[in-house]
């Protein structure tokens, strides 16, 4: 297939250490060192009051990306579809839904059921933005943040109008952390559009393609997301940060890569570089 | 967008392995609902399970992906020559070109939950469990990529009752941007505790056989099932995929829109997808689950957008409500409708809901469907509708 291009309109990340992007950005650039404090959970303002304490962690991280990273872009969160991604969904409920089934089955908690399912955030930004707009959730293991961010640029691409990709993990809890030892709060929100516009951060052209050299993240970067089951997603922010034409490759499935060409306005010529 | 055909289907539920054996029950009336015999703890309720899951261990190459749901894959792939038929695209397309987009709800979280059952004394999983591509979602993804050795795009989606519905507008829309030439989609979910607690938490679960849409129905029957569809832009034969839409209720996490205003959405962009109005449907298969809320919606909406010469059922008083694998099979289903002129009834509803309209029938007819419509909804107020046809035109 040919060659298509996107443009990124908005960006967010939010961990601990660099909760929000216009902190994160001079530390993936290398221009400040993280700060030296962790940040306390989000809270889901999109939620009503009572809802936002009891959010699970996941639903809070997926509905801050997503509400920055839209904020970031211009563009209205209701009126936005969206693509969710996450490598293993709430391993805090997965814990908590094996370990009361193997005590007390019956007493499984309702709230916590159907907050177990795969599309628990993405229902909740559903209703918290009022967008009825269709959102998907998608998981592919090691290769989540590929495959979402190809199914966002795809549905931008087939639909010619701006999608939101909200990609996050989180720490596991009992047991199930011995085979999927994620760590930290990762999350990460996209604004990918078919055409540039005022607020464009980059143009990415991009292709699947095949091969399984993916890119590694700079080294002074390595251990900022490291452990979390999202960090294949630090290639792709570094680039945003650095601001320098440059090529990302990530993982789609064992022998295929979504292979992006970053190019970022030039705003005196109107050129790309 | 371009109708897709559906060139190889299968799928495996508490009916019976394979196509044939869904389309004999359904003509002959015969439900899968027996009994829960799946859960140690009691819990009164029926269930559809599938037959010889049991019996039937993955292959030593897979040994690694070994749990119910991946069981319940790999017997399914092996019904209507399935598998063979997957080999012959990948051979045909090339092994890159043959995107995989499978849906589930609970993928293997089973294993994990049997992990925690039998945990040793100093809290690590046993020895047998240690595989951590069961304890992940991507599980079932992960295992029928290598099963059918493909290397192109593949991905596990995840939205709870709509999951294996919503695959096909997702491989639709690959094929369409020119990321595949061919796709396989499909669905898998099994049994486990997870499921039958959970929804038992939320009172959904009905202590008889489901009744969809009777005016007495008590909650839902849970059931397992696996299946597949082949996508190919053209093929010797096989129905048409003619348009998808999809949609969120902006209501509720467990609760559909008293309005049905959200599966209203996906079922006019369907329609609109596929250039078709409303009076063109001959036949829906509707969600159905039997729950109070989501029959009394989806009656009220069937009876206000359709005339009352398009039919409509809820199959799930065969089958259990299937959730992640409900796409699928519901859309085979509409196949076995497009292909033999059967619609099937409402299997155990007796009296309809007054809130039905005349589209809704309970036993069994004979009508010459030329298209049909799926409706799968799911929590999170997650939508999607697809509208296949016997012909590529209509």
């Amino acid at each position: 297939m040919a060659v298509k291009a996107a443009y990124l309109d908005g960006i967010a990340l939010w961990t601990p250490l660099l909760p929000g992007w216009d902190i994160a950005a001079p530390v993936l650039r290398g221009d400040a060192p993280p700060p030296g404090t962790v940040a306390a959970r989000p809270s889901p303002a999109l939620l009503a009051p009572t809802e936002r304490r009891r959010a699970p962690d996941t639903v809070a991280i997926a509905l801050e990306v997503g509400a920055r990273a839209c904020e970031y872009a211009g563009i209205d969160p209701k009126a936005v579809a969206s693509v969710f991604a996450s490598t293993h969904g709430d391993l805090a409920i997965s814990d908590y839904m094996s370990d009361t089934l193997a005590r007390t089955p019956n007493l499984v908690s309702p709230i916590r059921f159907h907050n177990s399912v795969h599309n628990a955030a993405a229902g909740y930004w559903s209703i918290g933005t009022g967008s009825m707009q269709p959102y998907t959730a998608i998981t592919a293991w090691g290769d989540t943040f590929g495959e979402g961010l190809l199914e966002a640029l795809v549905q931008a691409d087939t639909s010619g109008r701006p999608v939101l990709l909200v990609a996050y993990d989180i720490e596991a809890r009992g047991p199930l952390a011995c085979m999927q030892p994620s760590r930290g709060i990762v999350g990460v929100g996209l604004v990918v559009s078919p055409s540039a516009g005022a607020r464009t951060v980059a143009r990415i052209q991009w292709d699947a393609v095949r091969g399984t050299d993916r890119t590694s993240p700079l080294a002074r970067n390595a251990e900022l997301l490291a452990g979390n089951a999202m960090a294949a997603c630090l290639p792709f922010v570094e680039a945003v940060a650095m601001s320098v034409e440059r090529t990302v490759s990530v993982g789609l499935s064992p022998n295929m890569l979504l292979e992006m060409e970053f190019a970022f306005p030039h705003r005196k010529d109107g050129s790309w570089r | 967008m371009q109708p897709l055909r559906v060139t190889r289907h299968t799928v495996a539920t508490a009916v019976g392995h394979g196509v044939a054996a869904l389309a004999a029950a359904l003509r002959q009336r015969y439900s899968g609902l027996r009994p829960n015999d799946f859960t140690d703890a009691p819990l009164a309720t029926y269930i559809g399970r599938v037959a010889g899951v049991e019996d039937a261990p993955l292959p030593g190459a897979w040994a690694e992906w070994e749990c119910r749901n991946n069981r319940l894959a790999w017997l399914a792939l092996q019904c209507d020559d399935f598998r063979g038929s997957a080999l012959r695209a990948r051979e045909r397309y090339g092994a890159d070109r043959v995107a995989l987009v499978l849906g589930t709800s609970t993928s293997s979280i089973g294993a994990t939950e049997e992990a925690y059952r039998r945990l040793l004394p100093d809290g690590q999983y046993p020895e047998d469990l240690r595989r951590p591509v069961v304890h992940t979602p991507h599980s079932l993804g992960d295992f029928v990529r290598a099963a059918l050795g493909l290397e192109g795009i593949v991905v596990t989606v995840g939205t709870a009752c709509s999951s294996s519905a919503k695959v096909f507008a997702q491989a639709e829309r690959l094929i369409r941007a020119g990321l595949a030439d061919a796709a396989i989609v499909g669905g898998v979910d099994s049994l486990c505790g997870s499921v039958l607690f959970g929804f038992n938490s939320l009172e959904l679960v009905s202590p008889e056989p489901c009744r969809p849409f009777d005016v007495t129905r008590r909650g839902i029957s849970i059931g397992e099932a696996a299946g597949f569809a082949l996508l190919e832009r053209d093929g010797d034969a096989g129905p048409w995929l003619l348009g998808c839409g999809e949609s969120s209720d902006a209501y509720h996490m467990s609760s559909p829109h008293p309005q049905g205003l959200g599966a209203r959405l996906s079922i006019e962009a369907a329609l609109e997808c596929a250039g078709l109005p409303a009076s063109a449907v001959d036949y829906i298969n509707l969600h159905g689950t039997a729950s109070q809320k989501n029959d009394e919606v989806e009656a009220r909406l069937i009876a206000g957008l359709f005339p009352s010469t398009t039919r409509a059922s809820s199959t799930k008083g065969w089958t259990g409500h299937t959730l992640g694998a409900a796409g699928i099979v519901e859309a085979v289903v509409t196949f076995i409708a497009l292909d033999t002129g059967l619609v099937p009834g409402t299997l155990n509803a007796e009296i309809l809901d007054p809130a039905c309209g005349p589209q809704v029938c309970i036993g069994n007819e004979t009508s010459d469907v030329r298209i049909a419509l799926s409706n799968s909804f799911g929590f999170g107020g997650s939508n999607c509708s697809l509208l296949f046809g016997r012909e590529r035109a209509s």
